[in-house]
């Protein structure tokens, strides 16, 4: 493994007092701890209104006409505006990107015109004083509808017979996407084993406990827009608003303040959003749109509604000589604007079978239409299938030579001293540890032990199975993921240091807080690289008037970018601080370091002089420095992953679990991860990202699900019909690490936030499915409730 | 049709403090103590009662502020994640939640707090099962809940030891 330390002189994990590595609590915790935390529903504003929306309640369904008359008369409603309306606005969009070539859509509209295509797009909003009251004048609004044929099945929306959803697109066909790498056909024309399954990840979604919610202001004094908004992408949402609606991008001000859960369900744009901003614009006074639960669910994306045919081809020696999938994803009617619906399936077809040497891999993805919610990008996009279909795969592998799980995988995978390598797609890694986080992994959990005891309880008829996933994680993209296919996404992101005249430090961060810490990583950063205690520094984050222009908080890219812009931030400001220190202290600045908010000797350590004295004499007292001098104590420098298009990352999970074959019902036994996140800044937010991601994908692998009937309808749109971990049924999960730092930024970091979500459907179906064959049963289709258990061992 | 709804007057303490309001009856408690008193702390995840971020005490029980009307409040005593914080009295639980990281987006965090007052007034010694069963009735998206179960095994353990 490359010591990075070695190779950069003066490396800032070589700091004295370094924070690189420690597990500080988050300074901005305790307010939300008081209950004083700013989300947006908690923001008021003078004249403020409030804008509920009728929505379609049919999947598919042309307008006929719509009479508002009855409505507008209604008590305190301010506005009723319909689609026709609202587009002379606010203008539609497309949800494509040139390098998903071939990706096609239609436009979309920020409110419904002329028919709505799925069940809960916004067709009429109604602006008035109180939310109750456009609640109200919703239900005296008057629609004729005339239904129209519903595209439900995925399976069937390619079919000649069904009705084409946008009939100018030619088809149902979103994307297409066909990858063939070695030579598949040779190697199962060859193979001692061919093994084929079908794996079906249903569509569920994020459930952020705070729901979408945004508060628009247009000042024509000023010709001002402030946007209070839940993003994870302030400066992608200017972009955007500026753009729909006609006006220059410095005139719209994103203020993203605390963000209740977001999991990539707030890094899109929303037709509701774009209407709210539209009509604070139209009516020159604050709007605000806070979703209720049942709007979230039918309007939020969902994710990961995949059905794949998989194929693996292995030797008698346990050698895995070829995959093949076929994936059919279905993503509702338009794709999502701007980041696209086509990049979950392209992730699919890029990163299955990566962690193994096999160099023989076809692969392709059909996107589709249809008349059910938007699908997007939600937290581990595309892994949890990716993960899923992989390492069932080697499993269905395993299982057909008689191999142990665990030995079939450490003859397979890429071993650690082969990097950099690429994957059969054409990717690159840098630098992973495969064989070590398993070696780890093994240890942790006892593998050999577990055997053991799973051998003793099915003599005494209890079925415990043990499960394994490996798996590889994007974090850290470059411009390689939206940039380069048009969309206003920043790759790069920037850190303004400002010290103050009290030696205090301001840090100014284009990546967002959402919860997992990163204002406290780009503190720890930014206070080891300058060289100050932490309770020195305020994070400054979420708003596009005051940050360095960035990309926000997605793809697993806050503490690996966010935390690098702060590390070179940081140092350029130290060295501003020295040379000026130099001159009062009348000696070579190469001498000094700041160390404990003090300028020191570097040799020694021994104290000079503190930064709050630097800052006085450069603030009031600048007449004492030469005249041909002027510090400089503000410095932003920015950084973007250069060397590699990602920085991927990798880990295993491991569970034990048991099976109630009378109830269906599982309990786990025990769960571990162990991850490879490069340099770990902060070990308490990381492990926590793990565990809260691990459940997040629980969620998925064993209880949620988006019921839709074959007309379109959602059915299980409440959180009590919708089920999501609760506390009595998730276990604890130990973590462990494996440090592989990226050599492309000095600091090593790569992102951490959904590699539990990425790989936890893997590890739950091979355990499940370790602890079923005795009984002959397999399962396939996620989420695996105890009804699909029950069917899969014959009780039911 | 004008909807116009007559409004009725309640009169109540909340966080110690006397208030009086005019209110439309459906007015929901949480929606009240938002709106009216701008108390922001409890936070509205579900408005069905499942989610459990509402979580406010009046009268001495914990209950959910979307499924009780501000109404049926009137003449008690509430508390808000405002008031449980001021007044000291859950300072350990605070610092127990921040030193383990048991919150991401904070979203949870009053009603967490809230219903796990409750839990260590009826249970001070609760193991860690008994804690996870309590808090099944509020919905944590981030952190998994293993954090806030060791934060509030720590308390319950620190005050044990007091």
């Amino acid at each position: 493994m490359p010591d990075t330390k070695s190779m950069i002189k003066d490396h800032v994990l070589d700091r004295p007092n370094s924070y690189i590595g420690r597990s500080v609590p988050r300074p901005n915790a305790k307010r939300l701890l008081a209950g004083r935390g700013t989300f947006t529903d908690d923001v008021k504003l003078p004249r403020l209104t409030h804008v509920a929306f009728l929505r379609s309640t049919y999947a598919h369904a042309e307008i006929v006409s719509i009479d508002v008359s009855e409505a507008k008369e209604s008590e305190g409603v301010v506005a009723v505006v319909t689609g026709p309306e609202m587009a002379e606005v606010c203008s539609p969009w497309v949800g494509v990107l040139t390098h998903l070539e071939g990706l096609k859509s239609a436009p979309q509209h920020a409110l419904a015109v002329k028919k709505a295509s799925w069940q809960g797009e916004p067709v009429v909003a109604v602006v008035a004083n109180t939310r109750a009251q456009a609640e109200d004048a919703i239900e005296l609004i008057d629609i004729e509808w005339k239904e129209l044929p519903v595209v439900a099945d995925m399976e069937t929306a390619l079919d000649p017979e069904t009705p084409l959803i946008h009939p100018e697109l030619g088809d149902n066909l979103a994307w297409q996407r066909d990858l063939d790498a070695g030579d598949v056909d040779t190697a199962f024309a060859n193979a001692d084993h061919v093994i084929e399954e079908t794996y079906i990840s249903n569509r569920h979604t994020g459930v952020c406990l705070e729901t979408r919610g945004i508060v628009a202001d247009y000042n024509p004094g000023e010709d001002q827009l402030t946007i209070y908004h839940s993003t994870q992408a302030p400066h992608m949402m200017q972009s955007l608003f500026a753009k729909h609606l006609n006006i220059e991008e410095h005139k719209v001000r994103v203020i993203c303040k605390d963000v209740g859960g977001s999991y990539g369900i707030k890094v899109h744009s929303y037709p509701d959003e774009y209407a709210t901003v539209a009509l604070a614009y139209m009516l020159k006074r604050p709007v605000k749109f806070i979703a209720d639960r049942l709007e979230s669910f039918t309007s939020d994306i969902h994710a990961r509604d995949h059905r794949v045919k998989t194929k693996v081809a292995v030797s008698n020696e346990g050698e895995i000589q070829a995959f093949e999938i076929d994936d059919l994803t279905g993503i509702g009617p338009y794709s999502v604007y701007p980041r696209t619906s086509g990049i979950e399936a392209n992730q699919v077809v890029n990163l299955t079978g990566g962690q193994y040497t096999n160099p023989n891999y076809r692969a392709r993805a059909q996107v589709v239409l249809q008349n059910k919610s938007p699908m997007c990008q939600y937290r581990a996009v595309g892994h949890p299938i990716l993960t899923l279909i992989t390492e069932g795969m080697v499993d269905d592998a395993a299982r057909k030579i008689g191999m142990d799980p665990l030995e079939i995988r450490r003859k397979n995978l890429v071993p650690d001293d082969a990097y950099p390598t690429t994957a059969p797609s054409g990717l690159p890694f840098e630098n992973l540890s495969h064989h070590a986080s398993l070696y780890k992994l093994v240890e942790m959990m006892d593998y050999d032990g577990l055997r053991k005891d799973q051998a003793e309880a099915r003599e005494q008829g209890i079925y415990r199975g043990i499960g394994l996933a490996t798996f590889i994680e994007v974090t850290n993209p470059g411009p390689a993921f939206y940039g380069v296919g048009g969309a206003p996404i920043s790759a790069q992101d920037g850190a303004t240091m400002r010290l103050d005249a009290k030696g205090n430090v301001i840090v100014e961060i284009g990546v967002t807080e959402q919860g997992q810490g990163a204002e406290a990583v780009v503190a720890q950063c930014a206070a080891t690289a300058l060289g100050v205690s932490m309770d020195k520094i305020k994070v400054i984050a979420g708003d596009t008037d005051i940050t360095p222009y960035g990309g926000g908080t997605w793809g697993s890219r806050a503490a690996g970018i966010g935390g690098e812009a702060a590390v070179q931030a940081g140092k350029a400001l130290r060295q501003n601080i020295v040379e000026v220190a130099g001159i009062m202290l009348q000696c070579d600045p190469s001498t000094l370091d700041i160390r404990e908010n003090n300028v020191v000797d570097l040799a020694d350590g021994n104290e000079r002089m503190a930064l709050a004295e630097v800052g006085r004499v450069c603030y009031y007292r600048p007449d004492t420095l030469p005249k041909d001098y002027q510090s400089e104590l503000v410095v932003t420098r920015h950084y973007v992953p250069k060397q590699f298009p990602f920085a991927f990352t990798n880990g295993v999970q491991g569970c034990y679990l048991e099976v109630d074959t009378n109830t269906g019902f599982i309990t786990f036994k025990k769960y571990v991860v162990v991850e490879d996140c490069g340099t770990v800044i902060n070990p308490l937010l990381v492990d926590e990202q793990v565990r809260g991601g691990v459940i997040q994908g629980l969620g998925g692998a064993l209880y949620e699900e988006c019921l839709y009937s074959d007309e379109g309808q959602f059915l299980n749109g409440t959180m009590a019909d919708y089920l999501v971990p609760m506390a009595a049924e998730m276990p604890d999960v130990e973590v462990g690490h494996v440090e592989s730092p990226t050599l492309d930024s000095e600091l090593g970091a790569k992102g951490a936030g959904e590699a539990g979500t990425g790989g936890a459907p893997a590890v739950v179906m091979n355990a499940l499915n370790d602890a079923l064959e005795p009984l002959g049963g397999k399962v396939t289709i996620q989420p695996f409730t105890p009804e699909r258990i029950l069917q899969a061992i014959g009780k039911i | 049709m004008t909807n116009e709804i007559e409004q009725i007057p309640v009169a109540l303490t909340v966080n110690g403090e006397k208030v009086s309001k005019l209110i439309e009856p459906r007015l929901s408690l949480v929606d009240f103590l938002r709106n009216e008193l701008e108390l922001t702390g409890s936070h509205i995840g579900c408005e069905h009662g499942v989610c459990g971020a509402c979580t406010v005490r009046v009268n001495g029980e914990i209950v959910r502020g979307c499924l009780m009307l501000a109404v049926q409040a009137n003449g008690g005593e509430v508390e808000t994640i405002e008031g449980a914080s001021d007044s000291g009295k859950i300072d350990d639980l605070q610092k127990a939640f921040h030193e383990r990281n048991a919150l991401q987006c904070g979203f949870c965090t009053p009603g967490m707090l809230m219903t796990t007052t409750e839990l260590l007034a009826t249970n001070p010694d609760p193991s860690r099962e008994e804690i996870r069963e309590y808090l099944s009735g509020n919905y944590c998206r981030c952190t998994g809940y293993e954090a806030i179960v060791d934060a509030i095994e720590t308390v319950a353990q620190e005050r044990k030891g007091a």
